[in-house]
């Protein structure tokens, strides 16, 4: 009890910290609206009065976290889940284009780091390619990525999890790159005076040797993912999906709603990155690793 | 490359290995070898003009101070250093070739060991390389498991198990594939004295049953007059071989013979080389 509650505590005290500061940030970034509105009715306000206007207008600067907190709850548990007004509807949405992305991306980055480990040329060929793809926008090619996919009949999920692809496989390659080459040259050697070949040295070393390094990127690329997949329902118009409810939200000046959707695109990466964690934690256990 | 002929300091007879070995085929034959490291800044010479001839069966050990080239002379004849000139063959074939052919078992300086395997399957990993069946290999890994102490382990992981542990599963590890030809460096380093003597017996025995060469590298005058049938004492800089010295005790000896007058008149001369190996610094 002791214990969790030492953890617990200076996670408490920074989230109150946060919702403090963001109380007093919604009074003064609306304060020109609350002005607005009070011209309007010719009123006069007191700070308490002025405060609780600020913290209830119907399109906020900032939502009050308690307008958000109510917006969340109301969309997230009292709407049927297959309606596109449910928050739910929309994370299953974007979670299932992250997941695929996700996939692609893991299996894509795996092969990359295998050439480039197993074959010089390769390396010298590829890694420059592989870096320059990571330095364009992801937003500039986006739409290019929908609309050629769109034209070879690929569209809904596929698209956005191609972007998710494109995004997340990088980190994949460079921590297996990484892994692959970890074996220290006494193990190599080791594997030589078996005269392994090449197939048992990479399953038998290299491959365990670069587990520990793979689930380290892969709690990076599956947040990485879950951006890609938001960016993928940007441009297209989607109708369902976190992406799109942002889009909307931000089309109507929705703020309550584009905070709430901003929240569970939070929840649902921190969600993500804690199964891998789980994962990582059964496997590297099983590989003997210290608790 | 500059050469110092040094093997005029071996007396004739002490080359030759002892008579009851003479008819056995030859298992290391070394010539003239040297090898050069190229470093950063000036070239190292880790061996120079290296001749030795050890005989199927032998148990030979080298001693010298650290850093005369006994690891480097060992990864020589496993194919893990080429030379730089000079001739080796391992049971008549090139070193590699006898890798390929998986000759021999090496013990490395440091364990090795795959931390992601248990102690158990850290020992079949050159089983499965070798494609033993699986039954075998559990029995073959429970066998030498035993035979190093350290059966009550099998599940462990490495970094459950103290150093001189680790270095007794590398042990078993290179035992239970079974070579003819064992490559130990320093394996009993960092062990503590009465765990020592006991694998020295079971080596030993291990030796006189099963009929297999061992070079064996160590820094304890005592632990390679006990094992070895020849001790070779080198030197630094250059590494080079300084005296061969024949050490033939009785072949079932046990701990108790380091008492007596044979015993300390061959690790008198052991010492004596090994200081003229030291002086030679100054
Ligand atoms: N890979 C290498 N590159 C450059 N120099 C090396 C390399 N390996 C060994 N040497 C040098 O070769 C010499 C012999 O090294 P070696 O490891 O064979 O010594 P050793 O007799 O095994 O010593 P120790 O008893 O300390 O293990 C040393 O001077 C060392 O610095
Ligand atoms: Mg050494």
């Amino acid at each position: 009890m002791r214990l969790s509650n030492s953890r617990w505590l200076p996670v408490m005290v920074v989230l109150a910290a946060i919702i403090l500061i963001w109380y007093v940030g919604a009074v003064w970034l609306n304060a020109g609206l609350v002005e607005q509105r009070l011209e309007q009715t010719g009123k006069e306000a007191t700070a308490a009065e002025f405060a609780h206007i600020a913290f209830s207008l119907d399109r906020p600067v900032l939502p009050a976290p308690h307008q958000v907190a109510r917006e969340f709850y109301e969309s997230v548990f009292t709407r049927d889940i297959t309606s596109p007004r449910s928050l739910v509807y929309h994370a299953e949405i974007t979670g299932s284009a992250t997941l695929v992305g996700f996939a692609l991306g893991t299996l894509l980055g795996i092969l990359l780091a295998v050439g480039i480990v197993s074959w010089r040329t390769l390396d010298r060929s590829l890694l420059p390619w592989i870096i320059a793809s990571q330095t364009i926008p992801i937003l500039a090619i986006a739409p290019m990525i929908i609309v050629v996919l769109g034209n070879i009949g690929l569209t809904g999920l596929m698209p956005k999890a191609v972007i998710s692809m494109y995004l997340c496989f990088f980190p994949i390659t460079i921590g297996m790159v990484k892994g692959l080459r970890s074996p220290d040259p006494l193990q190599l050697d080791l594997m030589r005076t078996y005269s392994a070949t090449r197939g048992q040295v990479f399953r038998k070393l290299r491959w365990p040797a670069s587990v520990a390094f793979l689930f380290t990127s892969l709690k990076v690329a599956i947040a990485i993912s879950l951006v890609g997949a938001i960016v993928g329902e940007l441009p297209t118009g989607a109708q369902g999906g976190l992406g799109a409810r942002l889009l909307s939200g931000s089309y109507y000046g929705q703020t309550v709603q584009i905070w709430a959707a901003l929240f569970m695109a939070a929840l649902l990466g921190m969600v993500l990155v804690a199964l891998v964690g789980v994962v990582e934690r059964l496997t590297l256990r099983r590989m003997g690793a210290k608790p | 490359m500059q050469t110092l002929r040094t093997d005029t300091t071996m007396s004739a007879d002490s080359l030759r290995p002892a008579s009851r070995e003479d008819n056995r085929p030859v298992a290391i034959d070394i010539r003239d070898l040297s090898l050069t490291f190229r470093t950063a800044d000036a070239p190292v010479t880790a061996l120079s003009n290296v001749d030795l001839q050890i005989r199927a069966g032998e148990f030979v050990s080298l001693i010298g101070p650290s850093g005369c080239g006994k690891t480097t002379l060992m990864r020589v004849m496993a194919d893990l250093a080429r030379p730089t000139s000079g001739h080796i063959t391992v049971n008549g074939l090139s070193p590699e070739q006898a890798r390929l052919a998986r000759a021999y078992g090496y013990v490395f300086q440091a364990p090795a060991l795959y931390p992601w395997r248990s102690v158990r399957r850290n020992l079949m990993l050159p089983l499965e390389i070798m494609g033993v069946p699986a039954s075998e290999r559990e029995a073959r890994a429970a066998r030498y498991l035993e035979m190093v102490g350290l059966k009550d382990f099998a599940n462990k992981f490495p970094w459950q198990l103290s150093g001189g542990m680790q270095q007794r599963v590398s042990i078993a590890r290179a035992l239970s594939f079974e070579p003819k030809l064992l490559l130990m460096d320093e394996p009993f380093g960092a062990l503590d004295e009465i765990t020592r003597d006991h694998l020295n017996e079971q080596l030993l025995r291990l030796w006189e049953q099963t009929q297999k060469t061992v070079i064996f590298v160590t820094h304890s005058i005592p632990e390679a007059v006990f094992l070895s049938s020849r001790i070779v004492v080198m030197s630094p800089r250059p590494g080079r071989i300084l005296e061969v010295i024949d050490c033939n005790l009785p072949p079932d000896r046990t701990l108790d013979v380091r008492e007596t007058p044979e015993f300390l008149t061959i690790a008198h001369r052991v010492r004596v080389a090994l200081r003229a190996g030291h002086s030679y610094d100054d």
